[in-house]
């Protein structure tokens, strides 16, 4: 049986969340193929071709593939989709908007978010931010998944040796035009991809007092996020985002700073391998899932482990 | 111009959901339930529109058991005109609710419709893009701005590495991010006069539409507990602690 895997990538580079769900695959089928589907998109079909387990590589360039609209998307996977037995992509925000798009033109239930595979048809998924964790059976002979790459390592990217198939599928729905994009310019690691996440919350304050998170970001070669509630209050972007409504995030460190630890925000990080907390307030509710927990005030502690590590 | 605003009963975004002891299922047993956050704000969307004159009615819609009546008269509260109840005492799935949405959307004809990105209990983010899918409808999800004008609806979605803006051809699903708008409190004699719109119920099986799940549920356990941590007292430590410990800084 064989899996497709939904590659995500931005049509120059092949993102690592791929490499996660690739990893997820290989707990289903024994043989995984790889769709690139973009516009000028060359560069990354060759590197999809290296990833370790994928035996073949499907590449479609078309411009109407470009922006990844779900309308074009869907329909593209929708027919490529006779000989796979589950078709599987990242829950990125390109993940979430087209799968189950794809899965309703199937006429099959999809499995959203899955953080590990018990069988063929039995995964784990978290419900209720993560506060409970469902094991669930599909009925359907076809499996759509999303995967929460946060739960499975990534597979090697240069191990791999697969044929690139170019397919020629036109998918042009023309119900929906592509105007812009503003996405954040940093220097930083994407949250979803960083070692070591620094993140403030309603502590903070205000948007400057982020600048105290900066340094220690820039020691550390870490993303920088935040809670929902310092997102509501205007201090930061929305994309800075950590929790059930942002960003899902397992860095090997996850420093929380000034943030109270609401379920929400627990359910984006509480995967992380080690958790710092600080924060001035003792009983808040953080301190129960960091390792190492400090109860000071953000604004003299910021600096000082600035100048400490 | 008529939006149809489907919408969920969820358990409140404030209660801790623990599993059954025996995890066969999540505890719901006296949980206080609301309507789900992201379908508050579709609703709010869909009366700011008509506020604006850009709508000219609004019909909220569920699929569930009959006590879901009650998210639909807190829609009906916050400025939606009518409602309709799709009853059915079994817990619909994705796909079913989007079946059952599709033949109320053919029957009503809206030019817009406007839903949460996702309902808070199973966090599936699925049945805009799948109601979508089944009408062949444009869709801009996760939306932070939504304009109207001429036929199109041009909206500003939330994506991984900040903004897009995309433009689709009405008729359109859209569904709400958390900054679409922030919801208003319904008013008493709103809640008042809640009371006497129009609620329409029917029976799912009139629809003749599938809502067998598709998925279902083994157990439910609760998440990993991770081990109790300490606490330090001083930066010092914390540094110490993470280059000599954890190791996770050099």
């Amino acid at each position: 049986m064989t899996a497709l895997v939904i590659s995500e990538h931005d049509n120059s580079e092949l993102k690592g969340a791929t490499l996660n769900t690739v990893s997820a695959a290989q707990k289903l089928d024994d043989e995984i193929h790889l769709l690139v589907a973009g516009s000028n998109c060359n560069s990354v079909a060759e590197s999809a071709a290296t990833i370790e387990g994928v035996s073949k590589v499907l590449y479609v360039d078309s411009p109407e593939y470009e922006n990844f609209l779900a309308e074009n998307i869907s329909l593209l996977i929708k027919n490529i989709s006779n000989d796979y037995s589950s078709i599987l992509a990242p829950a990125t925000t390109n993940g979430k908007n087209f799968m189950p798009r794809v899965a309703a033109l199937l006429d099959v239930a999809q499995i959203s978010d899955i953080s590990a595979v018990e069988s063929k048809d039995t995964f784990q998924r978290p419900i209720y931010a993560g506060n409970c964790i469902a094991t669930v059976k599909s009925a359907d002979e076809v499996k759509v998944i999303t995967v929460r790459t946060t739960a499975f390592d990534p597979v090697s990217s240069e191990s791999g040796s697969a044929e690139i198939l170019k397919l020629e599928e036109v998918n042009d729905a023309g119900i929906s035009q592509f105007i812009k994009d503003e996405l954040a310019e940093s220097d930083r690691p994407e949250l979803t991809a960083a070692d070591v996440i620094i993140s403030g919350g309603r502590g903070m304050q205000n948007g400057e007092n982020f600048n105290l998170l900066e340094g220690i970001a820039d020691k550390l070669g870490a993303a920088i996020g935040a809670s929902r509630a310092a997102v509501d209050s205007g201090f930061v972007p929305n994309d800075y985002q950590v929790g059930q409504t942002g960003k899902i995030v397992a860095p090997n460190l996850y420093i929380a700073v000034g943030i109270s630890g609401a379920i929400q925000h627990l359910a984006g990080m509480k995967d992380s391998k080690v958790i710092v907390a600080i924060n001035k307030d003792e009983d808040a509710p953080i301190f129960q899932v960091a390792d190492y927990g400090l109860v000071a005030d953000l604004f003299t502690a910021l600096p000082e482990m600035e100048s400490k590590i | 111009m008529k939006i149809l605003v489907p919408i969920k009963r969820v358990v409140d975004y404030n209660v801790k959901v623990r599993p059954k002891a025996d995890e066969s299922d999540v505890d719901l047993n006296n949980v206080k339930m609301a309507i789900n956050p992201f379908c508050e704000i579709a609703v709010e969307e869909a009366v700011r529109l008509k506020e604006a004159g850009s709508a000219d009615e609004i019909i909220a819609i569920t699929v569930g058991e009959s006590v879901a009546q009650e998210q639909l008269r807190t829609a009906l509260a916050l400025g939606a005109d009518k409602a309709i109840l799709i009853e059915t005492d079994q817990e619909p799935q994705p796909l079913g609710i989007s079946k059952a949405l599709k033949s109320i959307v053919e029957r009503e004809n809206p030019d817009l419709i406007i839903m949460g990105k996702q309902a808070i209990d199973g966090d599936n983010n699925q049945t805009g893009q799948m109601l979508a899918a089944l009408l062949g409808y444009p869709q801009a999800t996760f939306a932070s701005e939504l304009k109207v004008s001429d036929g199109k609806a041009e909206v500003t979605r939330e994506v991984d590495g900040g903004l897009q803006t995309i433009s689709i051809n009405l008729p359109a699903i859209v569904t709400s991010d958390l900054r679409l708008n922030e919801p208003r409190y319904a008013s008493l004699p709103n809640i008042m006069k809640a009371k006497q719109k129009p609620l329409e119920t029917i029976s799912s099986d009139e629809l003749g539409i599938d809502l067998n799940p598709r998925i279902s549920t083994v157990k439910v356990s609760p998440p990993p507990e991770r081990e109790a941590g300490i606490i330090v007292e001083s930066i010092d430590q914390l540094v110490d602690k993470l280059k000599n410990e954890a190791k996770v800084i050099s």
